[in-house]
This record gives structure tokens, sequence and C-alpha cells, in this order.
């Protein structure tokens, strides 16, 4: 529990992020130029949905706005670009805004003792209010330093530079790789933060908050922090996302995009990181191999998702995978009992 | 003195336009503690039932006054029915499933009747003169009707036999098992009425905001914030909120326009919550219904 058995509990963890690094070195050699920004931009909804898992999953807190972050996170990214005329602070604005928002909503959410589904409702309307706002921003007043708010069109996006070097842009191809390399290390950095101190707390806060409470943890400070950590994740694909498609829109913010994010973690399983990260790359594809044809509504195959994993197999693809997996193999019974006793803290 | 007259006229319409939206959604998270966010696309459907129904030639005031509502109702009981009725108790899976279910019906309705917008109708009942400046006589008539509505529901929950026994089942459910009521017909009815109510304010907002697939999202935004804000009391707390946060948005709205009207409302709106996590009637008012 305490820190020398943290990297064993990473082993799961490290076997994925290997699997990524072989994929990222492999795929531009195998996969089309079309594929590859394609996957650019999945990899940054990836990690989108990996803020979530860390939230939802391990945090216990229900955010459904997480896309505000992401959009947050990518309108900063864009603006700042604009009027800095390079990527690499840009990046930093990015994050930082888009944690600092959270610091601010959280405070209001946590201490005022905001129950979780009403923390859903307000996190959505956050969201939604975002949407509405940034849509009407298309007139020339609406402008921060050089950049226009471009209202329903959005701003297009300056890709990425190298650091400090805004006249070398990365192609299409590097953008792939920052984006893979980014996800992995996002990855590492949430398998890592649950295995320690605060994420070991943030899960007792999970698992029964009035506990952690008697025990003497300020609970609603560990829920501003994991929340505001999420934020800034989620800011990392928003400036990927927007790097993938070369602009951003208030579409970010719409209520389609708000649920596409809890499918993916629903379907991955919460309290699992690679869980909601496969659904995303799943679903990714299913819903672009959907976009070619018109019989059924992209909408209406979400919805069926949705409804029937919440009726079903409400705890996910990836703990239902892996439940069956350790019910095979007996032997693993001692230790699965002390994982449990140490996620009940 | 007309111009008062004409802005005070603006601000009672926005309160009474976010109360008629929101009402549904309160019958059905204060009697049941479910929070549908399928609420919105309940009032998409209202808004498509008159549209529909007035194209085939139906008399307008029947198609919103009646149709809507009855088939959102119906609607709502099927829904009931097949999903919610395996999830109570369990709060945020029938958010989720809700949700869904809000998708799904997106996604049906856009299948069936395109994208964008359907043929819409035009708002009845001319424009009425205040001095020199003018307002909408159907802009009058909904505050009427949202006025009638409050009343109706206040009535039905009070005076009629079915009220008290939904009231009794939502307080305890166990005795008033007992006592020979079928919960899960209670929990049907309650449902379908909150979305009977849903369909009429969808059907009524019609002809003002047109019809389309998506325009759920525009409504449920406001609808969960004046909810929530107005705390567990189905006709005080929306009353309440709608109140308070259509005040703050209408003036507002009128000092700078629209859009820092819709942010001063939500800011007000958590402030409000930071100040009373319950909600106005968690505060003030509680014994009210």
């Amino acid at each position: 529990m305490n820190g020398g058995g943290s990297l064993r509990q990473m082993r799961g963890v490290f076997i994925f992020a290997m699997i990524g690094v072989v994929f990222m070195f492999v795929a531009p050699y195998v996969l089309q130029l079309f594929t590859i920004i394609n996957l650019t931009t999945a990899i940054a909804l990836a990690v989108l949905a990996l803020s979530l898992a860390l939230v939802w999953g391990y945090g216990g807190i229900l955010c459904f706005g997480q896309v505000a972050f992401f959009g947050l996170g990518a309108y900063a990214y864009t603006i700042a670009a604009i009027n800095f005329g390079g990527s690499t602070w840009a990046i930093l604005v990015a994050i930082l805004a888009a944690s600092a928002f959270a610091t601010l909503l959280g405070y209001f959410m946590f201490y005022g003792r905001v129950s979780d589904v009403y923390l859903g409702v307000i996190t959505l309307t956050v969201t939604l209010i975002f949407f509405s706002l940034i849509r009407r921003t298309s007139g020339p007043e609406y402008k921060i330093g050089n950049a226009l708010m471009g209202g329903f069109n959005g701003v297009t996006s300056p890709p990425l530079n190298l650091p400090w070097d805004s006249s070398s842009f990365l192609f299409p191809e590097q953008v792939f790789y920052v984006a893979m390399a980014a996800l992995i290390l996002c990855y590492v950095f949430c398998g890592w933060l649950v295995t320690t101190h605060f994420g070991r707390v943030c899960v007792g806060i999970r698992e029964n908050e009035l506990r952690a409470e008697l025990l003497g943890y300020d609970t609603r400070l560990y829920k501003l922090g994991i929340f505001t950590i999420s934020a800034g994740v989620a800011a990392v694909g928003g400036v990927l996302f927007c790097n993938g498609v070369g602009r951003i829109t208030p579409d970010v913010f719409n209520l389609y995009n708000a649920a596409l994010t809890i499918i993916w973690v629903i379907v991955g399983g919460r309290g699992t990181l690679i869980g909601p990260v496969a659904a995303t790359f799943g679903l990714f594809y299913l819903t672009s191999a959907l976009g070619g044809q018109s019989l059924f509504n992209n909408n209406l195959v979400l919805g069926l998702i949705l409804i029937f994993f919440v009726l079903l197999v409400p705890k996910g693809v990836a703990p239902t995978l892996s439940g069956w997996f350790t019910k095979r193999r007996k032997p693993q019974r001692v230790t699965r009992r002390r994982r449990r006793q140490g996620r009940a803290l | 003195m007309d111009l008062v007259v004409a802005v005070l006229f603006q601000l009672v319409y926005g309160i009474a336009n976010l109360a008629l939206i929101s009402l549904g959604l309160a019958i059905i998270f204060g009697m049941m503690r479910v929070i549908n966010l399928a609420h919105g696309e309940f009032l998409m459907l209202g808004g498509y039932t008159v549209v529909v129904a007035t194209n085939n030639g139906v008399n307008m005031w029947f198609a919103m006054l009646i149709l809507a509502p009855f088939v959102v109702g119906i609607i709502g009981v099927i829904v009931e029915r097949m999903i919610i009725r395996w999830l109570y108790g369990r709060m945020v899976d029938t958010l989720l499933a809700t949700w869904g279910l809000s998708l799904l019906l997106i996604g049906l309705v856009t299948s069936i009747f395109g994208a964008s917008t359907a043929t819409t109708i035009s708002p009845p009942l001319g424009i009425i003169r205040i001095g020199d400046y003018s307002a909408s006589g159907y802009e009058l008539f909904l505050i009427g009707v949202t006025v009638v509505l409050f009343i109706a529901v206040w009535a039905t929950l009070k005076l009629t036999k079915l009220g008290l026994v939904a009231r009794g089942t939502m307080q305890n459910p166990e005795m008033s098992a007992a006592l020979g009521v079928s919960n899960t017909r209670v929990y049907m009815i309650t449902f379908g009425l909150g979305a009977a109510v849903s369909g009429l304010a969808g059907g009524l907002l019609a002809p003002v905001t047109g019809v389309l697939p998506t325009i759920g999202a525009t409504y449920i935004a406001k609808a969960f914030i004046t909810v929530i804000s107005g705390g567990a009391s189905i006709l005080a707390g929306t009353a309440a909120g709608s109140i308070l946060l259509g005040g703050i948005n209408g003036i507002f709205a009128f000092i700078t326009g629209p859009t820092i009207g819709e942010v001063a409302l939500l800011v007000a709106a958590i402030l409000l919550l930071r100040l009373m996590p319950r909600g106005i009637t968690g505060r003030f008012f509680r014994k009210s219904l």
C-alpha cells in the first residue's frame, strides 16, 4: 500500500504504455496519412476520456461537463497561440486556464457541498451555457487580443511548432507523434496518481465520503484537487484536438459531445483507465463508420448503447472482462482480497 | 410609463417562460427523485406533435392544449415502463439512462423529420399595444396558461385522491404499499403526468421557437438550473427559482443584451447553490408543495 508497492501496482499501466509506444512508432509506417490524421483526433478524445475516467472512476465525481474543460483548453490554446505567435506558451496557458476555471467552479460546488447528482447537472449546465455563449460571439467586436472568436464558425487553430521556434511548424505526422506521446504520458501520470497517497484518499472518498471525513481528511480539498487535475488533463486533450482538426468551434461544448464522453467511460468501465481509452478508439471508429451511411443516425445508436450499458452492463467492458479473467484464475484470490481492502482504504 | 409597463411585461414573460419549461421536470424530480435528462426531448416531442398535427389540418388550439400533452404523456408512460422502473433508487443510473433516451429521441426524430426545422407555425393572437410599445398577445396568453397550469397542478396534488395517494407514496412507499396502493402504478402515472406537462409546455412554445430535433438542449440547461435552485418543493421551488433567475436574466438582458443575461443567470444560480445547497425551498418555505 505504501511507496514500495507502487511500482508493482503500476505494472499494468506500464504494459499498456509500452503497447502504446510500440503503436506510436509502427503506425506511421503501416497506416496512410489520412488515417494518421484521423487517429490524432481520436487520440485527443482519448485524453479527454482519460480525464473523465480519473475524476469519475477514481474520484467518484460525476462531472458531466468534462468537455467544458476540453473546449476551454482548445479555445485558450488557439487564442493564446494567435496572440503569442507560437504554441509553446499557449499549451501552458490552455492547461492553466482550464485548471483555474475548474478550481473556481469546483470551489463553489465542493465547498457548497453539492451532492453528486446535482454536480453532474451543474457541470452539464455550465457546458451548455458555454455553448450558447460562444456561439453568439460572431461579430468583429468579440475578440481577445488579435483573435476573433468567430461565433458559430469557430477559430482556426495555429498548428503546434517546435518549442521556442515559432517558424518550424509540425507536420500532421509529427503531430501524431506528439499526440500519442501526450496520451501515453497522461495515461502514466493518471496511473501513477491513483497509486499515490492522494489518489488513494480520493478513492476512499469515492467509496465512503463520511468515513474519509471522520478519519480526518478534508474531502472537499481532495475532491477539488482531483477535479482540477483532471481538468488540466482534459485541456491537454483539447490542445491536441484543435491541432488534429485544425480549428475549434463551439460545437465541442454541445450536448452530443458531453454525452459522448460519458458513454466512453460507461462503456470502458468506471474504475479503470485503459477501459475508457480503448472505448474511445472503438466508438470513434464506430461513429466514423456510421457517418458514412444514412440509415442509422449517430444519436440513435449512441443513445441505444448508453441505455444498453446502463441497464445490462453497468460496470462497463473492462471491469466485466477482468472479472471473468480473475474468476478463471483461482489462486489470485488472496491478492484480490488485499486489493479490495486497499481500495476501501 | 409605457416603457416601464413594456419592460415589466417582458420580465414577467421571461419568468413565466422559465416556469413553464421547468414544471414538468420539477414534477418528476420532486415527486420521484428522478432527474430526467430527456426533459428537453419531451418538450421537443410536444413541439413536433403540434407542428405535425396542424400541418395535417388539426385545429391548432386542440393540438397544443390536448394533443401535445396526451401524446407526450403516453410516451412518458412507455419510457417509465421500459427504462425508468428498473432503476428506481439509483439516481446516477437513471440520470445516465435518461441521457441515453435523450440521444435516442433526437436520433429518432432526426431520422423521421430530418435535421432542419420542420414547417413552423406562426404564433396566433396578434399584437397588443402598451402606449407606444407593442407586445405579443400570445406571450400574454402563455403567462396566463402558466398560472393556470400551476393552479391545476396544485389542485391535483392537494385536492384529489390521486394527488393524496401520490404524495403518500413518495413520502413512504412501504407504508402506502401496506395500505393497498400499487406503487408501480403511482410511479407510472406520476411520470406520465410530468411528461404530459412537459409536452404541453413544448407544444405551447412551438409557435414561438419553432421546432428542431436538437431544440431540447436550449431548454434543459435553464430548466435544470431553475429546478435545482428552487429545491425540492415542486410548485414553490419552481416558482421561486423562476422568479429569481428569470428576474436576474431579464434585468441583465435589458441592460446589456441576451448573452450577458444568460451568463448572469448561471452565475446567480451557482452563487445561490454555494449559499443554499438545497435550493431556495431547502431554506425557506420548507413545508410548501
